[in-house]
């Protein structure tokens, strides 16, 4: 079986926002204006989430978590979804069918992580940007949540591309956008059960960690810091 | 039955035959907010939710509240008449049916509610084509759908007599009464009929009751959200959906007795009665609020003591302490007390309080939790904008005015059950208290 997963490190990653950048613009994500992202209506599939870290009665530090979504392998967003309209294939990603959902945001709401977005209004881009949408991602609708797919359109150009080169997909072919632009080589991509991918390596190392572990949502973000293994940022 | 006293209870159909000019005033400025409403909806219809004070994390807001709140209401009616009813609480006779349309009524604007708060209102019929039964909120469209189905025919069977008395004394609205009535003669075959039926669906309607605000409240509770995941969820709803129902029937009481001048049917003891219930709803949902947050206070993990503090000192403090307040220490000391629970208007003051209560109470369950996500989300506390208030205060004035219409079509009173009560029911109370004394004459 294959279970895509991610993998971020913590120690590497300086907070440049390549990847929030690259995941716009790769998923066709409408820039918010001033008034949106005042009101908390901007659309992002990646964010930067800060957490304040340090002994009590020191000064706190500031450290930037990219948070993309989880992918968990027990999703608490796809069981109350009442028409089905996100589920988890049989990869390990957790999508979203924009021509069904019906925008009630029980997913959204029953998200530990708060990753799930909904469009307030239709999307729009300034005129130039217009011409630059990806045919490959759909543009959503009003009224729908979306979120982050794991660039799953780049799974099937990778995969067309290696049957057409008469090979198997080899760890790498297919790279998210956010893990592919990230300059400082934090963010890495592959096959959970392949043990011999980088993620799989890095997921069993001594400084790898997950989110929000104790619900039981087994998230496929791993995280690595040093000297902070099982515990919180 | 078969002749209806035209003097004795004459006032019962009185608001049908006659209406004043007060009441089309009152229909009217009822009317005007509800077009206002329709006016707010369109506006939210064209510009979709971004008209709303809704935002990343705080997905649900008033449309949510008023969901839980309105829903709650409905808890009035049909389970308070019904278990009286089975009680056999002689007492209940004036006020079962004026119970039962607040249910029948307040659910279709629970519903719309939900409808509201949809992103994609034209795809909801997408839960029945490709509806998805591990969510909770499919337990809800089944279980509220099963709920209204119930309680209309709760509603309509005992208004079958009634409306047969109205087709024989109003004429021209024979199109309507005739059909409704179902040839309704009062033979002694058909009250034998209409009893045990009224019996079996008083007995129905009470589990399906229940299972209504449980599974409102598992919508929250499924979730693994910080004050949402609690398993005293399912009987809190139901209490506090009780608790606003009869608050709710006390309320409506007042108002018709006062407008079609019915002190002789709706009398005072009937809302001291109502009061004692209310009284011990108040002290219930104490209990239960009590212990959900001393429960989560003394566990104290991180993530609910964030929601916990943001509710009892923190930014929801204001609205969490007039919570406590208005459901508990002013009905409480209104309702304790003798003199003011032998009140019509001690009783009606602690509703009306009570109704305050419980909506600060849906609203302060939904918004907080939400409020604090477990991860930092940056983003401005949710403040209801003007299309969300006029839609709350549409639905409210659209319900007010539905519920009158009934008035006027239909006795709000129940004739023939009050005629029963004169005619049987002194005798068989007697029999049945002699039944439960030891037999023969005391020495």
């Amino acid at each position: 079986m294959t279970r895509w997963a991610m993998v971020i490190d913590l120690d590497r990653c300086t907070a440049c926002q390549a990847c929030v950048v690259a995941c716009q613009v790769e998923n066709n994500i409408p820039p918010a204006d001033q008034s949106d992202s005042a009101r908390g209506r901007g659309i992002s599939w990646i964010r930067l989430a800060p957490f304040y870290e340090g002994e009590h009665g020191t000064r706190p530090e500031l450290r930037l978590v990219p948070l993309p979504c989880m992918h968990c392998e027990h999703p608490p967003c796809t069981r109350v979804c009442p028409v089905g309209a996100t589920m988890i294939d049989h990869e390990g990603i957790v999508g979203q069918n924009y021509a069904r959902c019906i925008g009630c945001r029980y997913c959204t709401t029953a998200c530990p992580y708060t990753v799930r977005r909904f469009n307030w209004k239709l999307p729009e881009w300034p005129a130039p940007m217009e011409e630059g949408l990806s045919p490959d991602v759909s543009v959503r609708p009003r009224g729908v949540v979306e979120k982050c797919t794991f660039c799953h359109h780049r799974l099937q150009v990778a995969r067309d591309k290696a049957r057409m080169e008469g090979r198997p997909l080899r760890d790498g072919d297919y790279l998210p956008a956010c893990v592919e632009s990230c300059p400082a080589e934090a963010m890495f991509f592959g096959d959970l059960d392949d043990r011999r991918s980088i993620v799989a390596r890095l997921a069993a190392g001594p400084r790898a960690f997950r989110l929000l572990e104790e619900l039981g949502t087994k998230p496929k973000v791993i995280y690595l810091s040093k000297g902070e293994s099982g515990g919180d940022v | 039955m078969e002749t209806f006293d035209d003097y004795v209870d004459r006032r019962l159909i009185a608001p049908i035959e006659t209406t004043s000019r007060r009441f089309y005033i009152f229909a009217g400025i009822l009317l005007a907010i509800g077009l206002w409403g329709a006016f707010a909806w369109w506006t939210q219809l064209r510009r979709g939710l971004s008209v709303t004070g809704l935002n990343a994390p705080v997905f649900w807001g008033l449309y949510i509240t008023n969901f839980v709140f309105f829903i709650g209401i409905s808890h009035a009616g049909t389970l308070i008449s019904a278990i009286l009813r089975l009680a056999h609480a002689e007492w209940r006779r004036s006020i079962t049916r004026a119970a039962e349309v607040i249910t029948v009524l307040v659910l279709f604007f629970g519903m719309a509610c939900v409808v509201l708060d949809l992103g994609r209102p034209d795809r909801v019929f997408n839960v029945i084509r490709s509806g998805n039964f591990t969510s909770p909120l499919l337990w809800d469209v089944t279980s509220v759908a099963t709920y209204l189905t119930a309680s209309t025919i709760y509603l309509y069977l005992p208004l079958i007599p009634d409306i047969a008395i109205l087709r024989d004394r109003i004429r021209s609205r024979g199109w309507l009464y005739r059909p409704l009535a179902l040839g309704w003669t009062g033979s002694a075959k058909q009250r034998r009929i209409l009893e045990r039926a009224i019996a079996i669906m008083a007995v129905i309607v009470i589990p399906i009751a229940v299972s209504v605000h449980t599974v409102v409240s598992w919508v929250f509770a499924m979730t693994v959200q910080p004050m949402w995941h609690s398993t005293i969820f399912g009987p809190y709803f139901v209490v506090g959906a009780i608790f606003s129902g009869i608050a709710a029937i006390i309320i409506a009481m007042a108002i018709i007795r006062k407008a079609y001048h019915l002190e002789g049917y709706l009398k005072p003891i009937h809302f001291t009665n109502l009061g004692l219930l209310l009284l011990v709803m108040s002290l219930l949902w104490f209990y239960f609020t009590f212990a959900e947050f001393l429960t989560t206070y003394y566990g104290g993990e991180p993530m609910h003591m964030v929601v916990f503090l943001s509710k009892t000192q923190g930014r929801f403090s204001p609205l969490f302490w007039t919570m406590v307040v208005t459901c508990f220490v002013v009905p409480f000391a209104l309702l304790a007390n003798r003199y003011t629970r032998t009140k019509v208007w001690g009783t009606v003051l602690a509703s009306i309080f009570v109704e305050i209560g419980m909506w600060l109470e849906r609203f302060l369950i939904v918004v907080p939790s939400l409020s604090s996500p477990r991860l930092p989300l940056t983003a401005p506390s949710y403040v209801p904008s003007w299309v969300e208030w006029s839609l709350f205060a549409a639905f409210l004035s659209m319900f007010i005015l539905l519920y009158a219409l009934f008035t006027k079509f239909f006795p709000i009173v129940s004739i023939w059950e009050i005629q029963e009560g004169r005619e049987h029911s002194v005798g068989e109370v007697t029999s049945r208290v002699l039944s439960y004394l030891p037999e023969g004459e005391p020495s």
